[in-house]
């Protein structure tokens, strides 16, 4: 017992406290109802574990901690306020700030104990600056490459994954010697480093739809190493914390690879993103059937049922707020309006229902893959809006194509199938979609947002 | 040693609870919930403030003074912006009190 026991218990039941309001928050995001509770609990633990470690005893001097917490306050709070299409990047950029954190402190720890770090110790210590390292590294290059400020194309290269493996190698060889060598002080800086250089080349090869899946990666990453941090510092808050992260990046992980048909172990290995190049067979000249807006207003105002399928390219041409206005416009005349979210339609986890969410589309009207996709024979319209891949049949019934066996929504199950597009050409993929060659599709030719404009037009719902 | 045996008990809970917990999280939070998971990750501020403030060495004080930065920058712009989406989500029954 010493003088400041009094205090240190404070803070452990303060953590404690913490512990049970951030799972709290987790368990209350299950439902939209109650999920701004969890927002709620979420600050009230975080504010109340700030506040008590600042009772720690060990503290004596506190000038640099204010200094710290109010330029990072600074610098959060614009973080908070990008544009809902911007989110992508902003959670690879905080991905990466997390990192940073976590292999900062990793590596001051291990200067603090040096030379003497018991092996148990120096094994967690490895594990933390490396996850931690190439978590940050790889999420500055997905935030780079979703902000455009990097090429979003996936650079590959001849011995890619061989050169990766050897990294990696040679960063957990470097591991088990410091574990064993403790006292080998110059090898932590090049086991940072290579971590560093692993984390840009695990996600250069990586394009830009593969994202969600990568950013779900890199969270998990990010939490795993968080929760390595609370093994260090022994903080049973920071293991929890680091835990319920990396376990929700984990599943998160898991739903985008099932969604775009790639096995788990083939994400882990990072051979992911690589473009299937599409068997370019003989192009012979199949027809198509368009039609203007105002064919295409005359037949969504006569249907009863009508389910819109964004995609990214939706989001691109901004026509949310334009689609919101055809649903008021459908919605007014009787016509059930729902939406059709692929799991992986955006740029991460969940995108597409927070940018029509924002578009102020109903929550409700939002439905997952396997809520509609029993729906589609019954539907009169399937509005297909800048998404491709995800509608291809070919995933269901043709075992040549390189996206067979990808699950997708089952529009060509509609009566009608309307499909609104720039031009002819094929997806990211580069694979060609049978649906748009079906009697039942009409194509829609055009910028998505003037297009579904005139069709609210059209309809005498818009200006 | 003891100490760690009991840390990855918890751990090996913690994860457990995450699991169950997140899978029942509806596809349509799934965004919020990555910026929420993050921001509560970014708890690893508590361990840097006690890097910083106890002043052992001015390299400690140096990266504990970045990543308390890094990770506040986090915690703040998680909060943020996860609210901000939660609040855009609206449903067509109206359920107001």
């Amino acid at each position: 017992m010493n003088e400041f026991a009094g205090s240190q218990y404070v803070i452990e039941i303060v953590y404690l406290i913490a512990s049970v309001l951030f799972i709290l928050s987790l368990k209350w995001m299950s439902s939209p109802t109650t999920a701004r509770h969890g927002v709620w609990a979420g600050e009230i633990g975080m504010v109340l574990a700030i506040a008590g470690t600042l009772l720690h005893h060990g503290i004596v001097d506190y000038k640099w901690i204010l200094i710290s917490l109010v330029l990072g306050t600074i610098i959060g709070v614009p973080l908070g306020r990008v544009q809902m299409t911007a989110v992508p990047q902003r959670t690879a950029l905080s991905h990466a700030f997390g990192a940073l954190c976590v292999t900062l402190v990793g590596t001051a720890e291990f200067y603090l104990r040096s030379p003497s770090v018991a092996p148990f110790m120096m094994a967690v210590l490895s594990m933390e600056v490396i996850l931690g390292g190439l978590t940050f590294t790889g999420s500055l290059m997905a935030a780079g490459k979703l902000q455009e400020i990097l090429p979003p194309r996936p650079l590959t290269y001849k011995g890619q994954n061989l050169v990766n493996f050897l990294l990696m190698g040679a960063a957990v060889v470097l591991a088990v010697w410091l574990v064993l060598h403790p006292e080998a002080k110059q090898l932590f800086p090049l086991m940072v480093l290579i971590a560093l250089i692993f984390g840009v080349l695990l996600v250069i090869p990586i394009g830009g739809a593969d994202m969600p899946t990568v950013i779900s990666l890199l969270n998990s990453y990010a939490g795993l190493s968080a929760a390595a941090m609370g093994f260090v510092l022994n903080s049973k808050l920071l293991i929890i914390a680091g835990a319920l992260d990396g376990s929700s990046g984990l599943i998160l992980s898991i739903i985008m690879s099932k969604a775009m048909n790639r096995s788990f172990t083939n994400v882990l290995f990072g051979a992911f993103g690589q473009v299937q190049t599409a068997a370019a067979g003989g192009q012979e000249a199949k027809s198509v059937r368009s039609a203007t807006a105002e064919e295409a207003a005359a037949i969504l105002s006569a249907a009863n049922k009508v389910v819109v399928v964004p995609g990214y390219g939706m989001a691109v041409a901004q026509a949310q707020h334009k689609v919101r206005e055809l649903y008021d416009s459908l919605t007014k005349r009787g016509v059930d309006v729902r939406f059709a979210i692929h799991p992986v339609a955006g740029r991460m986890p969940g995108h597409m229902n927070v940018l029509l969410a924002e578009a102020d589309i109903p929550y409700d009207r939002l439905m997952d893959m396997e809520e509609i996709n029993g729906d589609f024979p019954q539907t009169d319209v399937a509005l297909v809006i800048g998404a491709n891949d995800v509608t291809n049949p070919a995933a269901r019934n043709d075992a040549s194509s390189p996206i067979y066996g990808m699950p997708i929504l089952d529009v060509d199950k509609a009566r009608t199938v309307m499909v609104i597009k720039r031009g002819m050409s094929p997806g990211f993929a580069g694979i060609d979609n049978p649906l748009y060659y079906l009697d039942r599709t009409l194509m829609l030719f055009g910028d998505a947002k003037s297009f579904v404009n005139n069709i609210v037009r059209e309809l005498g719902g818009g200006h | 040693m003891g100490s760690l045996i009991d840390a990855l008990f918890i751990f090996m809970l913690a994860a457990f609870i995450g699991f169950e917990v997140i899978r029942r999280v509806s596809p349509l939070l799934h965004t919020p919930l990555m910026s929420l998971t993050n921001a509560l990750d970014a708890i690893a501020v508590v361990g840097a403030i006690v890097l910083v403030g106890e002043h052992k060495s001015t390299l400690s004080t140096v990266l504990g003074s970045i990543a308390v930065v890094a990770a506040t920058s986090n915690v703040v712009g998680g909060f943020m912006i996860t609210d901000r989406m939660l609040k855009m989500f609206k449903s067509s029954r109206p359920t107001k009190p």
